[in-house]
C-alpha cells in the first residue's frame, strides 16, 4: 500500500471503529436544519423558500465546527511529529487527511440532505441543485478548515478559534452555494463554486503544512 | 464467566457477576420468545391485511396504521425502559442496568425512525406530503434526535462504566424534558398552524380495527423484548471479549522477555 | 573528526526556546557505529536538540551537515509514542511501514523482536505504558533507517525492556547505523557522551 493510501485507510478505519464524531456531525447538521422551523414557523411556503439557505447554513456550521478534529488526535498522541519523518512530504500528509476528512464529514451531510429536504418541504429539483452545490462547495470548506485546524492545533484551547478564523474566509462558498439555486445565474455560481474548490484544495494543503511546520518550531 | 470475576484492577469486570446469571437464564428464553413473536406477528398481520375493514376515506392505506402506531408506542415505551435502566444505574448501580440502557438506545432510535418513516408513508396519500409539522410528529422527531444523541454519547466514551452513569443522567434529564417538549411543540404548532390536522387515531374505533391494532402492538413489543435480550447478550459478550483482550495484554506484559 | 565518513557534522549550533537560549556553540560529528549519549539536567535542551536534528526545530545559529544524505532519513522516538488505540498492534506497524517505507522487518517479525509477538491482533489501546513503548520501538524496525534519535529510550520499561533496548541499539550500531539518545540512565554501548549544561 502506498504511504498516501495508508494514511487515508487509517483515518477511515479509525473513524469506522468507534468514535461517534461522524455520526454526531450528521446529527448536528440535521438538527440545525430541523430546529429552524421552530424559529420561523412551520409555514410550508416560507420553509420551502428558505430551505436551500437553511441547508447551507447547517452544512457550513457543522463542517466548520468539525474541523478541529482534523489534526487534534494525531497531535495529541505524537503521530503528527512522527509523520514529519515520513517518506512523503507533509503537504501530501495534509492532503490525505483532508481527503479522509471530507469523506467522513462532508459526504455524510450530502447523504443526510434528503432528510432535511423532506422536513423543509423542498421540491426535488431544488434539492438536487442544493446537493450538487454542496458536492462542489464542501471541498473548499474542508480545505479552508484544514488551514484553520493546522493554525490552531498547537493551542490547547483552540477549539472555537479555528472556525472563527475560517468563517469569514469561507463566506464566498456560502454565497455561491446558496446562489446556485437562483434561476438565472445558478449555473455560473456552480462553476464559481467548483473553481473555488479546485483552487483551495490545491493551495490549502501547502498553507496548512506550512502552519504545522511553523507551529512546531 | 467466573474466570473474569477474578480479573484484577478491572472495576466493571468484577461487576459482571450478575450478568453471568443473566447470560445463563436468557439463553433458553431466546428461542421460545422468538417463536412467540413470530406467531403473534403472523396473527396480527393476518388480521391487519385480511380481517379488518378499509377506511371509507383513506381506503387500504389505513392499514399502515398497524405498523405505524405500534412503532410510535415503542418509541415511547423504549424510552421508559431506558429511564428505568438509568435509575438502576444511578441508584442501585446494577451492571445489568448499564447493559440494558446501552442496548435499548439504538433499538429505541430504530423504532422511532420506523414510526417517522411509516408516518411519512401514510402522510403522503393522506395529507399529500411526506412531512407535516404536526405536533405529534414534531415531538417524535425531537425524541428521535434525543435517542441519536444518547447513542452518540455512548459511542464517544472508551470507559463504558463512566459512560453508563453520564448517559443515565442525560436520559433522566431527557425524561423530565420530554413532557415540556411536547407541550411547547403543541403550543408552537397551534400558534402557527390553525388548519385542522387529521389525527392518526381517532377517539372512537370499532373493535374490528382495535383488535388487530392491539395484536400488532403486542407483536412489536415482543419483538423489542427479543431484540433487546439478544442485543444485551451481545453487549455482555463484547465486554467479555474486550476484557479478555486486556487480560491477554497484561499477561503478555509479565512474560515478555528481552530478545 | 572521529570516522572517515561521518554521517552528520554539527557546527556551532545554538538553540533557543521561548526566547531563552538553551545552548550555543555546540559542535560534534557522528559516524556509523557510534552512539552519542546526551546528558544533562532537565531543561538543558536534550529533547530540543533531538528535535533540531530531526529538522522540526529551527536552530538559532549554526549548521547541520548531513553529508551525502539530504534530506536525512532518520527515526525519532519521542516521548509520545504515536500509537493509535482502536487499531491493532499489527495495523499500527503496517501503517508506519507503509508511510515510512517498507524497507525493514515485516510487522509480525518486528513485534516478535520487541516481545509482543503474540499480541498482533490486539487493540493497541489495551497495552500498558511499557508495552506501548515496546510497540513504539517496533516502529523503528519496520523501516530501515541509519540514524535513530531516541528520547529517553528506557522510560516506562522494566529490566527486560532495558535489555531489549540495549539489544536493539547494539544491532543498529553493528549494521552501520548511528544513534543519538537523550538519557538520564547509563546506556550500554555509548561510545561518546555529550553533557549539556544547566540552563543559562
Amino acid at each position: 500500500m502506498s504511504a498516501f493510501a495508508a494514511l487515508l485507510v487509517r483515518d477511515l478505519r479509525l473513524a469506522g471503529r468507534g468514535g461517534a464524531d461522524a455520526l454526531t456531525l450528521v446529527l448536528f447538521f440535521v438538527m440545525v436544519g430541523a430546529v429552524t422551523p421552530f424559529a420561523v414557523g412551520p409555514d410550508r411556503v416560507l420553509l420551502a423558500r428558505l430551505a436551500p439557505g437553511i441547508v447551507w447554513i447547517a452544512a457550513f456550521l457543522s463542517l466548520l465546527l468539525g474541523l478541529d478534529r482534523l489534526f487534534r488526535a494525531d497531535e495529541d498522541d505524537g503521530t503528527l511529529l512522527l509523520l514529519r519523518q515520513a517518506a512523503l512530504p507533509l503537504e501530501a500528509v495534509v492532503f490525505a487527511k483532508l481527503l479522509a476528512h471530507w469523506l467522513l464529514t462532508a459526504l455524510p451531510l450530502l447523504v443526510a440532505s434528503p432528510l432535511l429536504a423532506i422536513l423543509l418541504s423542498m421540491d426535488m429539483d431544488v434539492w438536487a441543485r442544493t446537493a450538487l452545490a454542496l458536492l462542489l462547495g464542501t471541498p473548499a470548506l474542508a480545505a479552508f478548515g484544514a488551514v484553520g485546524a493546522a493554525v490552531t492545533v498547537g493551542l490547547r484551547r483552540g477549539g472555537l478559534l479555528g472556525p472563527v478564523l475560517m468563517l469569514p474566509l469561507s463566506v464566498p462558498v456560502l454565497i455561491f452555494g446558496a446562489g446556485a439555486i437562483a434561476p438565472g445565474s445558478g449555473d455560473a455560481a456552480l462553476l464559481f463554486l467548483a473553481a473555488l474548490s479546485l483552487v483551495s484544495v490545491a493551495f490549502c494543503p501547502f498553507a496548512a503544512a506550512l502552519a504545522l511546520r511553523v507551529g512546531s518550531e | 464467566m467466573t474466570d473474569l470475576v477474578t480479573a484484577p484492577k478491572s472495576n466493571w469486570v468484577s461487576r459482571l457477576a450478575h450478568p453471568g446469571n443473566f447470560m445463563a437464564w436468557s439463553r433458553p428464553v431466546l428461542w421460545p420468545l422468538g417463536l412467540l413473536t413470530a406467531l403473534v406477528f403472523a396473527v396480527g398481520l393476518w388480521f391487519a391485511f385480511f380481517n379488518s375493514p378499509a377506511d371509507y376515506q383513506m381506503g387500504d392505506t389505513v392499514r399502515i396504521m398497524y405498523i405505524h402506531v405500534p412503532n410510535a408506542w415503542l418509541s415511547q415505551f423504549v424510552y421508559g425502559v431506558m429511564v428505568v435502566a438509568a435509575l438502576g444505574t444511578l441508584v442501585w448501580r446494577h451492571p445489568l442496568a448499564d447493559v440494558a440502557a446501552k442496548s435499548a438506545a439504538p433499538l429505541g432510535a430504530a423504532f422511532t425512525a420506523l414510526a417517522l418513516y411509516s408516518g411519512a408513508l401514510w402522510g403522503r396519500p393522506t395529507w399529500g406530503t411526506f412531512w407535516e409539522w404536526d405536533g405529534r410528529m414534531t415531538s417524535t422527531l425531537v425524541l428521535f434526535f434525543i435517542y441519536l444523541g444518547i447513542v452518540a454519547l455512548w459511542r464517544a466514551f472508551d470507559d463504558q462504566l463512566r459512560a453508563a452513569r453520564i448517559v443515565a443522567v442525560v436520559t433522566l434529564v431527557g425524561a423530565l424534558d420530554i413532557p415540556i417538549i411536547k407541550f411547547s411543540v403543541d403550543w408552537w404548532n397551534t400558534l402557527h398552524q390553525p388548519d385542522s390536522i387529521l389525527t392518526p387515531t381517532g377517539p372512537k374505533m370499532p373493535l374490528s380495527i382495535l383488535t388487530p391494532l392491539f395484536v400488532m402492538m403486542l407483536a412489536f413489543t415482543l419483538l423489542f423484548l427479543l431484540l433487546h435480550l439478544v442485543s444485551m447478550r451481545t453487549e455482555i459478550l463484547a465486554r467479555r471479549a474486550e476484557s479478555l483482550g486486556r487480560q491477554a495484554a497484561a499477561k503478555a506484559g509479565s512474560t515478555a522477555g528481552a530478545a | 573528526m572521529t570516522g572517515p565518513h561521518p554521517l552528520l557534522t554539527v557546527e556551532n549550533l545554538a538553540l533557543s526556546r521561548g526566547g531563552r537560549q538553551l545552548f550555543a556553540g555546540l559542535g560534534f560529528s557522528l559516524s556509523p557505529g557510534q552512539l552519542l549519549a546526551l546528558r544533562g539536567p532537565n531543561g538543558a535542551g536534550k529533547s530540543s536538540l533531538l528535535l533540531a536534528l530531526a529538522g522540526i526545530l529551527r536552530p538559532a545559529a549554526g549548521r547541520l551537515d548531513w553529508h551525502a544524505e539530504e534530506p536525512p532519513k532518520l527515526h525519532l522516538l519521542a516521548h509520545q509514542p504515536g500509537v493509535k488505540a482502536r487499531l491493532t498492534l499489527a495495523e499500527n506497524l503496517d501503517f508506519w511501514r507503509a508511510v515510512n517505507g517498507p524497507t525493514g522487518l515485516a510487522a509480525s517479525a518486528a513485534l516478535e523482536r520487541v516481545g509482543l509477538g503474540a499480541l498482533g491482533g490486539l487493540d493497541a489501546g489495551y497495552l500498558s505504558a511499557g508495552q506501548t513503548r515496546r510497540l513504539a520501538l517496533a516502529r523503528l524496525l519496520v523501516t530501515d533507517r541509519r540514524l535513530w534519535l531516541l528520547d529517553e529510550p528506557l522510560s516506562a520499561l522494566d529490566a527486560a525492556g532495558d535489555a531489549l533496548v540495549a539489544g536493539l541499539i547494539a544491532d543498529r550500531l553493528a549494521t552501520g547505523g548511528a544513534i543519538v539518545a537523550a538519557t538520564h540512565d547509563d546506556l550500554p554501548g555509548a561510545t561518546r557522551t555529550l553533557t549539556l549544561g544547566p540552563p543559562a
